[in-house]
Protein backbone atom coordinates (compact mmCIF):
# COMPACT_ATOMS: atom_id res chain seq x y z
CA UNK A 1 0.00 0.00 0.00
CA UNK A 2 1.68 3.27 -0.93
CA UNK A 3 0.40 6.07 0.66
CA UNK A 4 1.25 9.83 -1.66
CA UNK A 5 1.54 13.33 -0.18
CA UNK A 6 -1.96 13.80 -0.55
CA UNK A 7 -3.57 11.11 1.42
CA UNK A 8 -0.55 12.03 4.67
CA UNK A 9 -2.17 15.59 4.45
CA UNK A 10 -6.01 14.32 4.74
CA UNK A 11 -4.78 12.01 8.00
CA UNK A 12 -2.79 14.62 9.22
CA UNK A 13 -6.32 17.55 8.95
CA UNK A 14 -8.02 14.27 10.69
CA UNK A 15 -5.69 13.73 13.51
CA UNK A 16 -5.18 17.78 13.84
CA UNK A 17 -1.44 17.74 13.33
CA UNK A 18 0.20 20.71 11.16
CA UNK A 19 2.70 19.21 9.10
CA UNK A 20 4.09 21.40 6.91
CA UNK A 21 4.13 20.95 2.87
CA UNK A 22 7.98 19.97 2.49
CA UNK A 23 7.65 17.20 5.42
CA UNK A 24 4.64 15.26 3.25
CA UNK A 25 6.89 13.67 0.83
CA UNK A 26 8.85 12.04 3.40
CA UNK A 27 6.35 11.16 5.72
CA UNK A 28 4.27 9.72 2.80
CA UNK A 29 7.22 7.40 2.23
CA UNK A 30 7.85 6.45 5.60
CA UNK A 31 4.15 5.50 6.65
CA UNK A 32 3.79 3.71 3.08
CA UNK A 33 7.07 1.19 4.00
CA UNK A 34 5.18 0.55 7.34
CA UNK A 35 1.92 -0.07 6.09
CA UNK A 36 3.39 -2.22 2.91
CA UNK A 37 5.04 -4.31 5.88
CA UNK A 38 1.27 -4.70 7.61
CA UNK A 39 -0.20 -5.56 4.53
CA UNK A 40 1.13 -9.78 5.43
CA UNK A 41 -1.94 -9.23 7.46
CA UNK A 42 -3.94 -9.94 4.00
CA UNK A 43 -2.68 -13.75 4.19
CA UNK A 44 -4.31 -14.56 6.66
CA UNK A 45 -7.85 -16.49 6.28
CA UNK A 46 -10.25 -14.70 8.87
CA UNK A 47 -13.42 -16.34 7.46
CA UNK A 48 -15.72 -16.97 10.69
CA UNK A 49 -13.63 -15.24 13.07
CA UNK A 50 -15.14 -12.15 15.63
CA UNK A 51 -13.10 -9.23 15.47
CA UNK A 52 -11.96 -9.30 19.46
CA UNK A 53 -11.82 -5.73 20.60
CA UNK A 54 -9.85 -6.98 24.00
CA UNK A 55 -9.43 -9.67 26.22
CA UNK A 56 -11.45 -9.75 28.55
CA UNK A 57 -14.59 -12.15 27.74
CA UNK A 58 -17.33 -10.69 29.95
CA UNK A 59 -19.55 -7.44 29.98
CA UNK A 60 -18.60 -4.28 31.51
CA UNK A 61 -19.22 -3.98 35.15
CA UNK A 62 -21.97 -1.38 36.25
CA UNK A 63 -22.16 1.11 39.13
CA UNK A 64 -24.95 2.74 40.73
CA UNK A 65 -26.13 5.56 38.52
CA UNK A 66 -25.28 7.82 41.08
CA UNK A 67 -23.03 11.29 41.60
CA UNK A 68 -19.73 10.01 43.03
CA UNK A 69 -16.89 12.17 42.52
CA UNK A 70 -16.96 15.85 41.01
CA UNK A 71 -17.66 19.21 42.99
CA UNK A 72 -13.84 20.46 42.83
CA UNK A 73 -13.48 23.41 39.78
CA UNK A 74 -9.90 24.13 41.40
CA UNK A 75 -8.61 20.88 40.82
CA UNK A 76 -10.31 20.28 37.17
CA UNK A 77 -8.82 23.63 35.85
CA UNK A 78 -5.56 23.43 38.54
CA UNK A 79 -3.38 22.67 35.17
CA UNK A 80 -5.22 24.80 32.49
CA UNK A 81 -3.32 26.80 30.12
CA UNK A 82 -5.31 29.78 30.43
CA UNK A 83 -8.29 29.40 32.93
CA UNK A 84 -10.64 32.69 33.18
CA UNK A 85 -13.32 33.31 35.84
CA UNK A 86 -13.66 29.33 36.10
CA UNK A 87 -14.12 27.71 32.72
CA UNK A 88 -11.61 26.27 30.14
CA UNK A 89 -10.64 29.14 27.42
CA UNK A 90 -10.20 28.79 23.60
CA UNK A 91 -9.63 30.83 20.39
CA UNK A 92 -12.62 32.88 19.37
CA UNK A 93 -14.99 30.35 17.72
CA UNK A 94 -18.41 32.41 17.29
CA UNK A 95 -17.26 35.52 15.35
CA UNK B 1 27.07 2.99 53.43
CA UNK B 2 26.57 2.42 49.54
CA UNK B 3 26.25 -1.37 49.67
CA UNK B 4 22.69 -0.26 50.84
CA UNK B 5 21.66 0.07 47.35
CA UNK B 6 22.46 -3.15 46.13
CA UNK B 7 20.23 -5.18 48.60
CA UNK B 8 17.14 -7.02 47.12
CA UNK B 9 13.79 -5.87 48.21
CA UNK B 10 13.29 -8.65 50.26
CA UNK B 11 16.91 -8.67 52.15
CA UNK B 12 16.61 -4.80 52.88
CA UNK B 13 12.78 -5.37 54.03
CA UNK B 14 14.28 -8.41 56.46
CA UNK B 15 16.98 -5.32 57.35
CA UNK B 16 14.38 -2.89 58.33
CA UNK B 17 12.42 -5.23 60.05
CA UNK B 18 15.90 -6.20 62.24
CA UNK B 19 16.56 -2.31 62.84
CA UNK B 20 19.74 -2.92 61.17
CA UNK B 21 19.10 0.19 58.73
CA UNK B 22 16.47 3.01 58.95
CA UNK B 23 14.46 3.66 55.84
CA UNK B 24 15.72 6.77 56.35
CA UNK B 25 19.24 5.62 55.99
CA UNK B 26 18.16 2.92 53.21
CA UNK B 27 16.34 6.24 51.54
CA UNK B 28 20.00 8.68 51.63
CA UNK B 29 21.79 5.79 50.65
CA UNK B 30 19.46 5.76 47.05
CA UNK B 31 19.82 9.48 46.88
CA UNK B 32 23.44 9.65 47.52
CA UNK B 33 23.71 7.03 44.06
CA UNK B 34 21.25 8.87 42.26
CA UNK B 35 23.63 11.72 42.60
CA UNK B 36 26.54 9.66 41.26
CA UNK B 37 24.61 8.39 37.70
CA UNK B 38 23.05 11.79 36.69
CA UNK B 39 24.98 10.98 33.36
CA UNK B 40 22.12 7.32 32.48
CA UNK B 41 19.59 10.32 32.31
CA UNK B 42 17.26 7.59 34.33
CA UNK B 43 15.30 10.03 36.28
CA UNK B 44 13.01 13.23 34.69
CA UNK B 45 11.96 14.31 38.01
CA UNK B 46 14.20 13.54 41.18
CA UNK B 47 12.16 13.97 44.40
CA UNK B 48 14.21 13.85 47.11
CA UNK B 49 11.88 15.78 49.85
CA UNK B 50 9.21 13.51 49.22
CA UNK B 51 11.42 10.75 49.81
CA UNK B 52 12.71 11.68 53.10
CA UNK B 53 9.53 12.70 53.93
CA UNK B 54 8.22 8.63 53.22
CA UNK B 55 11.16 7.67 54.88
CA UNK B 56 10.80 9.40 58.08
CA UNK B 57 7.21 8.22 58.12
CA UNK B 58 8.14 4.62 57.59
CA UNK B 59 10.66 4.75 60.47
CA UNK B 60 7.23 5.90 62.50
CA UNK B 61 5.42 3.27 61.05
CA UNK B 62 7.74 0.35 62.11
CA UNK B 63 8.61 1.54 65.28
CA UNK B 64 4.42 1.55 65.97
CA UNK B 65 4.55 -2.13 64.43
CA UNK B 66 2.27 -1.27 61.86
CA UNK B 67 4.71 -1.51 58.63
CA UNK B 68 2.95 -2.22 55.41
CA UNK B 69 4.42 -4.96 52.52
CA UNK B 70 6.95 -2.85 50.93
CA UNK B 71 7.30 0.04 54.13
CA UNK B 72 10.31 2.22 53.81
CA UNK B 73 11.75 0.60 50.19
CA UNK B 74 12.33 3.21 47.65
CA UNK B 75 11.58 2.67 44.49
CA UNK B 76 11.20 4.64 41.74
CA UNK B 77 8.21 5.62 39.14
CA UNK B 78 7.82 5.74 35.79
CA UNK B 79 6.50 8.93 34.42
CA UNK B 80 3.73 7.81 33.05
CA UNK B 81 1.96 7.14 36.43
CA UNK B 82 0.06 10.06 37.69
CA UNK B 83 1.72 11.76 40.68
CA UNK B 84 -0.39 14.25 42.91
CA UNK B 85 1.85 17.35 43.17
CA UNK B 86 4.51 15.71 40.98
CA UNK B 87 5.17 16.38 37.19
CA UNK B 88 4.25 13.69 35.01
CA UNK B 89 5.39 13.90 31.61
CA UNK B 90 5.02 10.86 29.83
CA UNK B 91 8.33 11.89 28.09
CA UNK B 92 6.12 14.33 26.07
CA UNK B 93 6.68 17.92 25.61
CA UNK B 94 3.07 18.14 25.15
CA UNK B 95 2.15 17.57 28.94
CA UNK B 96 4.57 20.65 30.02
CA UNK B 97 4.40 21.63 33.61
CA UNK B 98 1.66 18.99 34.30
CA UNK B 99 0.96 18.49 37.93
CA UNK B 100 -1.74 15.85 38.51
CA UNK B 101 -4.38 16.94 41.16
CA UNK B 102 -4.62 12.97 41.93
CA UNK B 103 -2.82 9.83 42.61
CA UNK B 104 -2.65 6.70 40.02
CA UNK B 105 -4.02 3.58 41.68
CA UNK B 106 -1.04 1.44 41.43
CA UNK B 107 1.35 4.70 42.71
CA UNK B 108 -1.47 4.69 45.26
CA UNK B 109 -1.55 1.05 46.50
CA UNK B 110 2.41 1.50 46.25
CA UNK B 111 2.22 4.13 49.00
CA UNK B 112 -0.43 2.66 51.01
CA UNK B 113 1.93 -0.19 51.33
CA UNK B 114 4.43 2.27 52.59
CA UNK B 115 6.96 2.61 49.45
CA UNK B 116 9.33 5.86 49.38
CA UNK B 117 9.59 7.63 45.89
CA UNK B 118 12.68 8.46 44.76
CA UNK B 119 11.58 10.15 41.42
CA UNK B 120 9.65 9.75 37.98
CA UNK B 121 11.72 8.06 35.43
CA UNK B 122 12.34 8.35 31.85
CA UNK B 123 10.76 6.72 29.18
CA UNK B 124 9.88 6.91 25.61
CA UNK B 125 7.73 9.42 24.73
CA UNK B 126 4.22 8.06 25.75
CA UNK B 127 5.76 4.90 26.01
CA UNK B 128 6.48 4.55 22.27
CA UNK B 129 9.12 2.92 21.57
CA UNK B 130 12.02 0.27 22.02
CA UNK B 131 15.41 2.46 23.21
CA UNK B 132 14.01 5.25 25.22
CA UNK B 133 15.30 7.44 22.50
CA UNK B 134 12.07 9.16 21.56
CA UNK B 135 11.27 10.68 24.91
CA UNK B 136 11.49 14.87 25.14
CA UNK B 137 13.50 14.60 27.95
CA UNK B 138 16.41 13.00 26.17
CA UNK B 139 17.64 9.38 26.08
CA UNK B 140 18.61 7.34 28.95
CA UNK B 141 21.54 5.41 28.83
CA UNK B 142 22.05 1.26 29.75
CA UNK B 143 24.63 1.17 32.73
CA UNK B 144 25.62 -2.14 31.18
CA UNK B 145 28.53 -1.22 27.87
CA UNK B 146 29.71 -3.97 25.56
CA UNK B 147 33.57 -5.30 27.04
CA UNK B 148 36.13 -3.36 26.37
CA UNK B 149 34.03 -1.05 24.27
CA UNK B 150 32.18 2.05 25.82
CA UNK B 151 30.00 3.36 23.58
CA UNK B 152 26.80 4.14 25.08
CA UNK B 153 24.10 1.87 24.97
CA UNK B 154 20.16 2.09 25.25
CA UNK B 155 18.22 0.63 28.14
CA UNK B 156 15.47 -0.99 25.55
CA UNK B 157 12.01 0.69 25.98
CA UNK B 158 9.64 1.92 26.99
CA UNK B 159 10.48 1.37 30.18
CA UNK B 160 14.06 2.31 29.92
CA UNK B 161 14.52 4.66 32.96
CA UNK B 162 13.07 2.38 35.42
CA UNK B 163 14.80 -0.93 34.14
CA UNK B 164 18.23 1.34 34.36
CA UNK B 165 17.81 2.60 37.56
CA UNK B 166 17.13 -0.62 39.00
CA UNK B 167 20.61 -1.99 37.60
CA UNK B 168 22.09 0.79 38.15
CA UNK B 169 21.27 0.65 41.95
CA UNK B 170 19.60 3.66 41.91
CA UNK B 171 16.32 2.53 42.47
CA UNK B 172 15.55 -0.73 44.75
CA UNK B 173 13.02 -1.31 42.15
CA UNK B 174 10.34 0.75 39.85
CA UNK B 175 6.90 0.52 38.17
CA UNK B 176 6.87 -0.20 34.30
CA UNK B 177 4.33 -0.48 31.81
CA UNK B 178 3.80 -3.14 29.05
CA UNK B 179 1.88 -2.12 26.08
CA UNK B 180 4.01 -4.55 23.55
CA UNK B 181 7.39 -5.30 25.41
CA UNK B 182 7.56 -2.47 27.40
CA UNK B 183 8.41 -3.71 30.65
CA UNK B 184 9.92 -7.01 29.45
CA UNK B 185 12.28 -5.93 26.93
CA UNK B 186 14.24 -3.27 28.92
CA UNK B 187 14.57 -5.87 31.67
CA UNK B 188 16.30 -7.77 29.22
CA UNK B 189 18.30 -5.35 28.01
CA UNK B 190 19.59 -4.38 31.53
CA UNK B 191 19.73 -7.38 33.28
CA UNK B 192 16.96 -7.04 35.18
CA UNK B 193 13.60 -9.19 36.25
CA UNK B 194 10.54 -7.54 34.66
CA UNK B 195 7.15 -9.10 34.87
CA UNK B 196 3.90 -8.25 32.88
CA UNK B 197 1.03 -9.44 34.23
CA UNK B 198 -2.31 -10.84 32.81
CA UNK B 199 -4.08 -7.71 32.10
CA UNK B 200 -6.67 -6.58 34.26
CA UNK B 201 -4.51 -7.63 37.34
CA UNK B 202 -3.75 -4.00 37.93
CA UNK B 203 -5.81 -0.82 37.72
CA UNK B 204 -5.04 1.64 34.70
CA UNK B 205 -6.53 4.26 36.57
CA UNK B 206 -4.08 6.90 36.65
CA UNK B 207 -1.63 5.74 34.08
CA UNK B 208 -1.21 7.93 30.74
CA UNK B 209 -2.88 6.10 28.41
CA UNK B 210 -1.80 4.51 25.39
CA UNK B 211 -3.73 1.47 23.86
CA UNK B 212 -5.90 0.84 26.55
CA UNK B 213 -6.62 -3.01 25.40
CA UNK B 214 -3.42 -4.04 25.57
CA UNK B 215 -1.72 -1.56 28.14
CA UNK B 216 -0.76 -2.91 31.59
CA UNK B 217 1.64 -2.04 34.35
CA UNK B 218 4.56 -3.98 36.09
CA UNK B 219 7.17 -4.06 38.37
CA UNK B 220 10.89 -4.45 37.11
CA UNK B 221 13.18 -5.53 40.10
CA UNK B 222 16.35 -6.88 40.86
CA UNK B 223 14.77 -10.34 41.80
CA UNK B 224 12.39 -12.81 40.84
CA UNK B 225 10.62 -12.46 45.15
CA UNK B 226 11.32 -8.60 44.63
CA UNK B 227 8.90 -9.09 41.37
CA UNK B 228 6.34 -11.01 43.34
CA UNK B 229 6.28 -8.15 46.64
CA UNK B 230 6.16 -5.66 44.03
CA UNK B 231 3.46 -7.01 42.06
CA UNK B 232 1.15 -8.03 44.93
CA UNK B 233 1.11 -4.27 46.42
CA UNK B 234 0.57 -3.02 43.01
CA UNK B 235 -2.21 -5.40 42.08
CA UNK B 236 -5.90 -5.40 43.30
CA UNK B 237 -9.62 -4.43 41.46
CA UNK B 238 -10.40 -0.99 41.42
CA UNK B 239 -14.13 -0.06 40.58
CA UNK B 240 -12.84 3.53 38.59
CA UNK B 241 -11.06 0.79 35.98
CA UNK B 242 -14.15 -1.21 34.43
CA UNK B 243 -11.53 -3.83 32.92
CA UNK B 244 -9.41 -4.25 36.36
CA UNK B 245 -10.76 -7.67 37.68
CA UNK B 246 -12.58 -8.54 40.60
CA UNK B 247 -10.42 -11.03 42.30
CA UNK B 248 -8.11 -11.30 45.23
CA UNK B 249 -4.77 -10.93 44.41
CA UNK B 250 -2.46 -13.80 45.66
CA UNK B 251 0.20 -13.79 48.20
CA UNK B 252 2.90 -13.96 45.10
CA UNK B 253 5.82 -14.54 47.43
CA UNK B 254 4.48 -17.55 48.37
CA UNK B 255 4.05 -18.95 44.98
CA UNK B 256 7.75 -19.19 44.90
CA UNK B 257 8.42 -22.69 46.41
CA UNK B 258 11.23 -23.62 44.06
CA UNK B 259 9.70 -26.78 42.79
CA UNK B 260 8.39 -27.25 39.24
CA UNK B 261 8.44 -31.24 38.89
CA UNK B 262 6.03 -32.63 36.45
CA UNK B 263 4.92 -28.79 35.08
CA UNK B 264 4.98 -28.89 31.30
CA UNK B 265 7.20 -26.09 29.72
CA UNK B 266 6.04 -24.94 26.11
CA UNK B 267 8.79 -24.23 23.37
CA UNK B 268 7.30 -22.81 20.38
CA UNK B 269 9.00 -23.84 17.37
CA UNK B 270 7.93 -20.42 15.38
CA UNK B 271 10.07 -17.98 17.94
CA UNK B 272 12.85 -19.39 16.23
CA UNK B 273 13.56 -16.42 13.89
CA UNK B 274 15.49 -15.45 10.83
CA UNK B 275 18.29 -13.43 11.78
CA UNK B 276 18.04 -14.51 15.62
CA UNK B 277 21.34 -14.69 17.34
CA UNK B 278 22.72 -18.35 17.29
CA UNK B 279 23.94 -17.01 21.44
CA UNK B 280 20.10 -16.29 22.01
CA UNK B 281 19.56 -20.08 20.53
CA UNK B 282 21.74 -21.55 22.41
CA UNK B 283 20.74 -19.82 25.65
CA UNK B 284 17.32 -20.73 25.11
CA UNK B 285 18.32 -24.60 24.67
CA UNK B 286 19.96 -24.01 28.06
CA UNK B 287 16.83 -22.23 29.84
CA UNK B 288 15.21 -25.22 28.71
CA UNK B 289 17.64 -27.72 29.86
CA UNK B 290 17.48 -25.99 33.48
CA UNK B 291 13.69 -26.69 33.81
CA UNK B 292 14.13 -30.43 32.58
CA UNK B 293 17.22 -31.14 34.91
CA UNK B 294 14.88 -29.30 37.31
CA UNK B 295 11.84 -32.05 37.04
CA UNK B 296 9.58 -30.19 34.39
CA UNK B 297 8.77 -31.66 31.19
CA UNK B 298 9.63 -30.16 27.96
CA UNK B 299 7.03 -30.05 25.04
CA UNK B 300 7.44 -28.31 21.67
CA UNK B 301 4.54 -26.48 20.56
CA UNK B 302 3.31 -24.92 18.02
CA UNK B 303 2.05 -20.97 17.98
CA UNK B 304 1.29 -20.53 14.10
CA UNK B 305 0.18 -16.91 13.96
CA UNK B 306 3.32 -15.55 15.97
CA UNK B 307 4.57 -14.03 12.85
CA UNK B 308 1.25 -11.67 12.43
CA UNK B 309 1.63 -10.33 15.69
CA UNK B 310 3.52 -7.37 15.18
CA UNK B 311 1.78 -6.39 12.42
CA UNK B 312 -1.31 -6.63 13.99
CA UNK B 313 0.22 -4.83 17.41
CA UNK B 314 0.98 -2.15 15.11
CA UNK B 315 -2.61 -1.73 13.63
CA UNK B 316 -4.34 -2.01 16.95
CA UNK B 317 -1.69 0.13 18.97
CA UNK B 318 -1.59 3.23 16.98
CA UNK B 319 -5.09 2.76 16.56
CA UNK B 320 -6.28 2.92 20.09
CA UNK B 321 -3.08 5.76 20.55
CA UNK B 322 -4.70 7.89 17.95
CA UNK B 323 -8.10 7.89 20.02
CA UNK B 324 -6.66 8.31 23.47
CA UNK B 325 -4.07 10.89 22.38
CA UNK B 326 -6.88 13.00 21.00
CA UNK B 327 -7.24 14.54 24.37
CA UNK B 328 -3.91 16.53 23.98
CA UNK B 329 -5.32 19.85 22.25
CA UNK B 330 -3.80 22.67 24.29
CA UNK B 331 -7.67 23.03 26.04
CA UNK B 332 -7.27 21.67 29.71
CA UNK B 333 -3.50 21.09 30.48
CA UNK B 334 -0.04 20.84 29.22
CA UNK B 335 1.25 23.02 26.56
CA UNK B 336 -0.72 25.43 24.21
CA UNK B 337 0.69 27.28 21.21
CA UNK B 338 -1.50 29.91 20.50
CA UNK B 339 -3.56 29.83 16.78
CA UNK B 340 -6.25 32.07 15.22
CA UNK B 341 -8.89 29.72 15.04
CA UNK B 342 -9.76 26.98 17.61
CA UNK B 343 -8.20 24.46 14.99
CA UNK B 344 -5.11 26.52 14.43
CA UNK B 345 -4.57 25.92 18.09
CA UNK B 346 -4.90 22.22 18.03
CA UNK B 347 -3.09 21.52 14.84
CA UNK B 348 -0.12 23.90 16.37
CA UNK B 349 -0.04 22.73 19.58
CA UNK B 350 0.12 19.16 18.75
CA UNK B 351 2.26 19.54 16.00
CA UNK B 352 4.88 20.96 18.55
CA UNK B 353 4.10 18.56 21.21
CA UNK B 354 4.22 15.59 19.89
CA UNK B 355 7.79 13.73 18.65
CA UNK B 356 8.19 12.21 15.61
CA UNK B 357 7.42 8.65 16.75
CA UNK B 358 4.31 9.74 18.38
CA UNK B 359 3.46 11.55 15.14
CA UNK B 360 3.64 8.32 12.87
CA UNK B 361 1.52 6.21 14.94
CA UNK B 362 -1.04 9.04 15.11
CA UNK B 363 -1.37 9.12 11.91
CA UNK B 364 -1.19 4.92 11.49
CA UNK B 365 -3.95 4.46 13.69
CA UNK B 366 -6.13 7.81 11.96
CA UNK B 367 -5.30 6.00 8.80
CA UNK B 368 -6.49 2.62 9.53
CA UNK B 369 -9.57 4.10 11.44
CA UNK B 370 -10.49 6.16 8.88
CA UNK B 371 -13.48 5.71 5.97
CA UNK B 372 -12.91 2.90 3.81
CA UNK B 373 -10.12 1.48 5.54
CA UNK B 374 -11.49 0.20 8.49
CA UNK B 375 -12.58 -2.87 7.72
CA UNK B 376 -8.97 -3.71 5.47
CA UNK B 377 -7.04 -3.02 8.27
CA UNK B 378 -8.69 -2.65 11.45
CA UNK B 379 -10.96 -5.30 11.62
CA UNK B 380 -8.96 -8.04 9.55
CA UNK B 381 -6.53 -7.24 12.73
CA UNK B 382 -8.99 -7.49 15.28
CA UNK B 383 -9.74 -10.53 13.69
CA UNK B 384 -6.12 -11.67 13.31
CA UNK B 385 -5.82 -10.85 17.08
CA UNK B 386 -8.71 -13.41 18.03
CA UNK B 387 -6.46 -16.31 16.26
CA UNK B 388 -3.30 -15.44 18.22
CA UNK B 389 -5.14 -15.75 21.75
CA UNK B 390 -6.41 -19.19 20.28
CA UNK B 391 -3.24 -20.15 19.42
CA UNK B 392 -2.30 -19.64 23.10
CA UNK B 393 -5.54 -21.09 24.17
CA UNK B 394 -5.01 -24.26 22.47
CA UNK B 395 -1.46 -24.86 23.32
CA UNK B 396 -1.91 -24.12 27.24
CA UNK B 397 -4.19 -27.52 26.94
CA UNK B 398 -0.70 -29.57 26.88
CA UNK B 399 1.30 -26.77 28.66
CA UNK B 400 1.40 -25.14 31.93
CA UNK B 401 4.28 -22.09 30.84
CA UNK B 402 5.94 -21.33 27.68
CA UNK B 403 9.72 -20.21 27.64
CA UNK B 404 10.70 -17.77 24.66
CA UNK B 405 14.08 -15.86 24.64
CA UNK B 406 12.75 -12.27 26.09
CA UNK B 407 14.64 -10.05 22.93
CA UNK B 408 15.80 -10.87 19.42
CA UNK B 409 19.62 -9.35 20.54
CA UNK B 410 21.14 -7.80 23.25
CA UNK B 411 21.43 -3.75 24.03
CA UNK B 412 22.37 -2.19 20.70
CA UNK B 413 23.87 1.61 20.23
CA UNK B 414 21.91 4.67 19.70
CA UNK B 415 22.45 4.69 15.94
CA UNK B 416 21.77 1.26 15.26
CA UNK B 417 18.14 0.65 14.26
CA UNK B 418 17.89 4.29 13.20
CA UNK B 419 16.64 4.63 9.60
CA UNK B 420 14.13 2.03 9.25
CA UNK B 421 10.87 2.03 12.13
CA UNK B 422 9.63 -1.58 11.25
CA UNK B 423 13.86 -2.85 12.39
CA UNK B 424 13.13 -0.73 16.20
CA UNK B 425 9.59 -2.45 16.00
CA UNK B 426 11.14 -6.00 15.54
CA UNK B 427 12.89 -5.59 18.62
CA UNK B 428 9.39 -6.69 20.47
CA UNK B 429 8.95 -9.73 18.28
CA UNK B 430 8.71 -12.11 21.42
CA UNK B 431 7.18 -10.34 24.00
CA UNK B 432 3.83 -8.54 22.01
CA UNK B 433 2.13 -11.66 21.13
CA UNK B 434 1.64 -11.76 25.05
CA UNK B 435 -0.17 -8.33 25.38
CA UNK B 436 -2.32 -9.27 22.38
CA UNK B 437 -3.63 -12.25 23.91
CA UNK B 438 -3.21 -10.35 27.67
CA UNK B 439 -1.35 -13.19 29.22
CA UNK B 440 0.94 -12.50 32.12
CA UNK B 441 4.88 -12.80 30.94
CA UNK B 442 8.30 -12.27 32.82
CA UNK B 443 11.63 -11.80 31.68
CA UNK B 444 14.44 -13.17 33.30
CA UNK B 445 18.44 -12.48 33.60
CA UNK B 446 19.75 -15.99 31.84
CA UNK B 447 23.40 -14.80 31.25
CA UNK B 448 25.91 -12.78 29.26
CA UNK B 449 26.67 -12.82 25.44
CA UNK B 450 29.93 -12.74 24.42
CA UNK B 451 30.69 -8.60 24.57
CA UNK B 452 29.39 -9.18 28.15
CA UNK B 453 25.71 -7.65 27.81
CA UNK B 454 23.02 -9.13 29.42
CA UNK B 455 20.41 -11.51 27.77
CA UNK B 456 17.11 -13.01 29.30
CA UNK B 457 14.25 -15.57 28.82
CA UNK B 458 10.95 -15.04 28.39
CA UNK B 459 8.40 -16.99 30.17
CA UNK B 460 4.29 -17.00 29.47
CA UNK B 461 1.92 -18.22 31.63
CA UNK B 462 -1.83 -18.73 31.97
CA UNK B 463 -4.62 -16.02 32.47
CA UNK B 464 -4.41 -14.89 36.33
CA UNK B 465 -2.11 -17.57 36.61
CA UNK B 466 0.98 -15.40 37.54
CA UNK B 467 1.74 -17.79 40.55
CA UNK B 468 2.39 -20.77 38.49
CA UNK B 469 4.97 -18.38 36.10
CA UNK B 470 6.67 -16.58 38.98
CA UNK B 471 7.24 -20.02 40.45
CA UNK B 472 8.69 -21.05 37.29
CA UNK B 473 10.71 -17.77 36.55
CA UNK B 474 12.18 -18.32 40.54
CA UNK B 475 13.22 -21.71 39.52
CA UNK B 476 14.87 -20.52 35.93
CA UNK B 477 16.90 -17.29 38.56
CA UNK B 478 18.45 -19.93 40.72
CA UNK B 479 19.62 -21.97 37.69
CA UNK B 480 21.15 -19.18 35.26
CA UNK B 481 22.62 -17.39 39.08
CA UNK B 482 22.73 -14.59 37.17
CA UNK B 483 25.34 -11.95 39.33
CA UNK B 484 27.02 -10.32 36.66
CA UNK B 485 26.90 -6.41 37.62
CA UNK B 486 27.17 -3.40 34.99
CA UNK B 487 30.48 -1.51 34.83
CA UNK B 488 30.61 1.08 37.46
CA UNK B 489 28.15 0.18 39.50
Amino acid sequence: MSLDSKTVARIATLARIRVPETDLPGLAQELSGIMTWIEQLNEVDTRGVQPMSGVLARDMPRRADVVNDGGDPQKVLANAPEPAHGFFTVPKVIE
Amino acid sequence: MSDLTHLTIAAALDGLAAKKFSARELGEAHLGAMAKHKKLNAYITETPETALQQADASDKRRAAGKAGALDGIPLGIKDLFCTEGVLTTAGSHILDGFKPTYESTVTRNLFNAGAVMLGKLNLDEFAMGSSNKTSYYGSVVNPWKRTGDNTDLVPGGSSGGSAAAVAARIAMGATGTDTGGSIRQPAALTGTVGIKPTYGRCSRWGIVAFASSLDQAGPIARSVEDCAIMLGAMAGHDPKDSTSVEMAVPDFRRALTGDIRGLRIGIPREYRVNGMSAEIDALWAQGAEWLKVQGAELKEISLPHTKYALPTYYIIAPAEASSNLARYDGVRFGLRVPGNSLDEMYELTRAAGFGKEVKRRILIGTYVLSAGYYDAYYLQAQRVRALILKDFTEAFKDVDVILTPSTPSAAFGFHENEDDPVQMYLNDVFTVTVNLAGLPGISVPAGLDAKGLPLGLQLIGRAFDEETLLRTAGVLERCADFTALPAGV
